[in-house]
């Protein structure tokens, strides 16, 4: 019928007088790498656990694999799950912890057997296989976690935060197994978390979440360079984007005594004359040194703070009395005082509606 | 890792005290041995020490005299003449009313009181607390609520209508079996039998567990809610239901909850008297009210000593389970005192 | 290609998960499992105090009945010499049980808090009466107390032979008898509750009283006891309760005497009920004492759970 491996359909979670997800619809391909994103309390990890079945949605329809899964029980879903405390059941062993799920369903002793050791293959944590979790490290303690999913031999996989009790050496390593994983099983994966750089290198798909609704579906590069509304542009990117409010007239953005060509914009909407509009501009889109010539618009500021990072620098300057971000090259010299020669390029920024908050 | 590392340590203590007490004393380092301050503290403790162990050195040494021994002497003075006579008496053949086979009776009338009161109350709030706690539903919390306030009700105010409760279920499940039992026997006279539940030890049980469910469900409620709910995500996941749960992955991780538990019913329903006068007839007379009637008895001449080897033996297995529990029974009582 | 498979089971699977559940029906064991605990607390917790309070109102005696009579039950209770001691020895000894209870159980934690040795030993020591049923407390109290073997008997031994220490045969002074017994029982709870509150006190705070040269006494005066406020609360219900239950201690180590001199509302309501054959004046009695309870516990719940709201 479709291609879609996980239908969500107009659902809706209320509890009590708290709506926690409303008329929330989103399809995930087959063999798609969805990340969930958003800030502690937007709903991400809700919307899994009622993927998984694990709450009691107050509304709607979740259909996997065409199978409308609504009422079903989680472990009726075809989905394996991954958690951020691990989940491990502390008395058994790795082998007990990977196997319980398939004793539950009766699956006959040697196909255990094959699809454990299978696991283990995979993820490499066949030495550690008769040990008990609290013997393992916490990066070991994660494999055995998705190993539980993986020998299930589900559909789609849930990640719920799974990466962020490590401590941030290991968490970069594991990440890119992740990512080796995906392209080796090629399985649906839908992954939540609150870290950008996370959502960013793993997904295929983002959905950035805000009070239960969400704000943008999107490539990575889409979110990341056509943030849809203020809101999505505002939370990716770090240091985030620069916002100067103004007007539009004509093909021309004003600011106070700023003013700027809208020529090389690419609008996605209708725009009034003289409607209130915002640019938003990443820090590492303002245009510094020598190539500033060529650039469309320029302006001068004042720097204020410069913070050096060693592979780039952070400079916080003022533009028309309020503070604008500005990243260099890590080489830059300018300090405290320095005015600086910036130019500001339509093409790389955002343009949105002040009163709506969508793009423009 | 941090969540499984807690529960496989500490068995994530319900109650806070008992992980305090073992965190070591505060205060300034004492200086020298000898110090004013010193010989200040240790005399205060040994003093109030004194006050504390002296009804037990006072029953250990009465219950070793004979009764010319304790009408020379005092109650302090140790025996001269060590007999373990008393004991005999009062285990074997000291009387309560017409009955004179001494406090054995009791004491089996306890064990066969306890033991099943024990198994079903734990079960009963173990099942509960886990519901309470994993597969909450709407309306759940509010009859655990009631359950504790229950708690604070004097037992007086329910005495009564337990009396009629235990009468009238007893008196149902006698139509029952007399209405049923036909059905399976045809031996004459076979179904005469009743159920008796008000006077009758399975009463007794019934009214222990009710009484030790608030305190009990609170406990295995409140340690079973520090098991990190994604563990009990993960076993759905896997497949594994209601009782499924509860016996593979709940159950092997309560070895220290079901300890406390056990402590603080073992004692509590050993040291009942109340109940036990309520709600049992002499024969079956727990082993405090049997005490109690031995030693308070207004006939005959007061055999000291056989009055405190009785109370002694009435003691012996709290006092048991105490010195063998150690920090195990200071969080169960700590535990209880959430409840009061 | 999934369907052409297994069509039939998918078919009957698609069915039965898109169907919404009856509510009472989903998770259907947590509400069997649940429901002895649900009978105790609806039917006997409450059903049974509804119970007491509507029968306090009628004149039954052997056996209930519902012959109503209004407050009759409660001017007879109050008119009651038995019921009015009852009450006064109870609040004699609530107030000086409350009183000690506490402080003998605030300075034992402190004085144990003081890095001292033995803490285990001494904690064991302290808080082993409260292992033991109150009948045995009572009866080696009775025992001690004994007014020719026990203490005023040794100091007249001693040559001191006017000496009087006899409480358990004075009406005057029997309940603080029952309150020397009670004291051993029940302090060393209160000293083990007190103890893991000023373990739970940031070390920190020692070390800056330290540092603003607060003496210890003052210290703990001043700055922990305030601290410990929440402990304190819990202690004093916990106390308040234990005095209100006060029942098998007489029993055992007065029996009410001399006289009626040591009689106390438990007791009076079971001599009513049981011994009377006086249902009505034991329910009225025993709805006096939920009262009082309530009394005690609203302020409390309010304070503890009002309060944690809000905050």
């Amino acid at each position: 019928m479709t291609n879609n491996s996980v239908e969500i359909r107009d659902l809706d979670l209320h509890f009590g007088a708290v709506k926690v997800l409303q008329q929330l619809n989103l399809d995930i391909h087959e063999g798609e790498f969805l990340v969930l994103l958003g800030s502690s309390g937007c709903g991400k990890s809700t919307l899994l656990n009622c993927i998984a079945g694990l709450l009691e949605i107050t509304d709607g329809q979740i259909w996997i694999k065409g199978e409308n899964v609504t009422w079903a029980e989680p472990s009726q879903r075809g989905i394996g799950m991954v958690f951020q405390s691990y989940a491990l059941y502390p008395q058994m062993t790795v082998r007990g912890n990977l196997s319980f799920g398939l004793r539950n369903a009766r699956v006959p002793k040697d196909e255990i057997e094959r699809r454990v050791s299978r696991a283990a293959e995979v993820l490499q944590i066949g030495p550690l296989l008769d040990r008990k979790p609290a013997a393992l490290s916490g990066g070991q303690r994660q494999r055995v976690a998705i190993g539980r999913a993986l020998v299930r031999d589900v559909d789609v996989f849930l990640f719920d935060e799974p990466l962020s009790n490590l401590d941030a050496k290991l968490r970069a390593d594991l990440r890119v197994e992740l990512k080796r994983l995906h392209n080796q099983l090629e399985n649906t994966m839908i992954y939540v978390t609150h870290d950008q750089v996370e959502a960013m290198t793993l997904a295929d798909r983002i959905a950035i979440m805000k009070g239960g609704k969400i704000m943008q579906l999107g490539t990575p590069d889409e979110i990341y360079n056509r943030p849809q509304n203020l809101y999505v542009a505002d939370f990716i990117g770090s240091p985030s984007m620069n916002f100067i409010q103004g007007k539009v007239n004509g093909m021309t953005f004003t600011a106070g005594d700023l003013s700027m060509p809208l020529d090389g914009y690419q609008f996605s909407g209708p725009q009034t004359d003289g409607q209130t509009a915002t640019i938003g501009i990443r820090p590492e889109h303002v245009i510094t040194g020598e190539l500033v010539a060529n650039a469309p618009m320029r302006t001068t500021v004042n720097v204020d703070i410069v913070e050096p990072m060693g592979s780039d620098t952070l400079v916080w300057a003022d533009l028309a009395g309020k503070p604008f971000r500005i990243r260099m090259d890590g080489q830059a010299t300018v300090s405290h005082g320095d005015s600086l020669e910036i130019g500001l390029d339509l093409a790389r920024s955002s343009l949105f509606d002040t009163q709506s908050e969508l793009r423009l | 890792m941090a969540n499984i590392d807690a529960l496989n340590a500490t068995g994530a203590a319900t109650a806070s005290v008992a992980p305090r007490l073992s965190d070591g004393p505060r205060g300034p380092k004492p200086k020298s041995a000898l110090s004013p301050r010193n010989i200040m503290l240790y005399g205060t403790l040994l003093i109030v020490s004194i006050y504390y162990l002296l009804p037990l050195y006072v029953m250990i040494v009465t219950s070793l005299k004979d009764m010319a021994e304790i009408r020379m002497g005092n109650v302090f003075s140790p025996p001269v003449d060590v007999t373990f006579q008393p004991w005999v008496k009062a285990w074997a053949e000291a009387c309560t009313g017409v009955n004179c086979d001494g406090l054995s009776r009791g004491f089996w009338n306890s064990v066969r009181i306890l033991i099943p009161s024990v198994l079903l109350s734990m079960t009963i709030a173990l099942i509960s607390g886990y519901t309470l706690s994993k597969w909450k539903f709407k309306g759940s919390e509010v009859f655990f609520t009631i359950l504790l306030v229950g708690a604070f009700i004097p037992y007086q105010v329910m005495l009564y209508p337990i009396v009629i409760g235990l009468r009238e279920v007893g008196g149902f499940m006698t139509d029952i079996y007399q209405g049923t039992c036909g059905l399976f026997t045809a031996a004459e006279g076979a179904c005469r039998g009743r159920v008796q539940l008000f006077g009758s030890l399975s009463g007794l049980v019934i009214v222990h567990t009710i009484f030790g469910l608030p305190i009990n469900v609170l406990l295995f409620r409140n340690y079973f809610a520090s098991i990190p709910d994604e563990l009990f995500k993960a076993a759905r996941v896997d497949g594994a239901g209601f009782w499924g749960i509860l016996i593979r992955i709940i159950l092997p991780m309560s070895l220290p909850i079901i300890v406390v538990s056990g402590i603080i019913q073992v004692t509590g329903i050993w040291n009942d008297f109340l109940f036990g006068v309520v709600y049992t007839r002499a024969e079956s007379y727990p082993m405090t009210v049997q005490l109690n009637n031995i030693v308070n008895s207004v006939q005959g001449i007061k055999e000291y000593n056989v009055n405190m080897a009785a109370t002694l033996l009435t003691g012996l297995v709290p006092l048991v389970v105490y010195f063998f529990s150690g920090k195990l029974f200071v969080r169960g009582i700590a535990a209880g005192a959430v409840k009061g | 290609m999934a369907i052409a498979e297994s069509g039939e089971t998918t078919v009957t699977r698609r069915t039965a998960a898109a169907k919404k559940p009856i509510r009472l029906f989903r998770n259907l064991w947590s509400k069997i499992a649940l429901t002895p605990m649900i009978l105790t607390a609806v039917v006997v917790f409450m059903g049974g105090t509804i119970w007491t309070i509507v029968y306090s109102f009628t004149n039954s005696g052997l056996l209930p009945r519902l012959n109503w009579v209004g407050l009759d039950q409660y001017e007879r209770l109050w008119s009651t010499a038995k019921w009015i001691v009852s009450i006064k020895n109870l609040a004699i000894y609530g107030v000086f049980s409350l009183t000690f209870t506490l402080v003998i159980g605030f300075v034992l934690a402190a004085l144990l808090d003081r890095k001292i040795r033995f803490e285990d030993t001494f904690r064991t020591i302290f808080l082993y009466p409260f292992a033991l049923s109150f009948i045995v407390t009572g009866l080696v109290w009775q025992w001690i107390l004994n007014p020719e073997f026990g203490i005023q008997g040794i100091v007249r031994g001693w040559g001191w032979e006017s000496f009087t220490f006899n409480p358990l045969n004075d009406p005057e002074i029997v309940m603080f008898g029952l309150l020397i017994a009670g004291l051993w029982q029940g302090t060393g709870l209160i000293m083990c509750i007190m103890l893991a509150g000023l373990r739970g006190i940031d070390e920190d705070i020692w070390k800056a009283a330290r540092v603003d040269g607060i003496g210890v006494v003052k210290t703990y005066v001043q700055i922990i006891i305030p601290m410990m406020r929440p402990v304190f609360v819990t202690a004093v219900v916990l106390i308040t309760s234990g005095i209100i239950k006060l029942y098998d201690l007489v029993v055992a180590q007065t029996a009410g005497g001399p006289g009626i001199a040591s009689e106390v509302p438990a007791k009076y309501v079971m001599t009513t009920m049981f011994g009377g054959q006086n249902l009505g004046q034991g329910f009225a009695a025993s709805t006096m004492m939920l009262l009082s309870v309530v009394i005690i516990l609203i302020p409390w719940a309010l304070l503890e759970f009002g309060g944690r709201k809000r905050g």
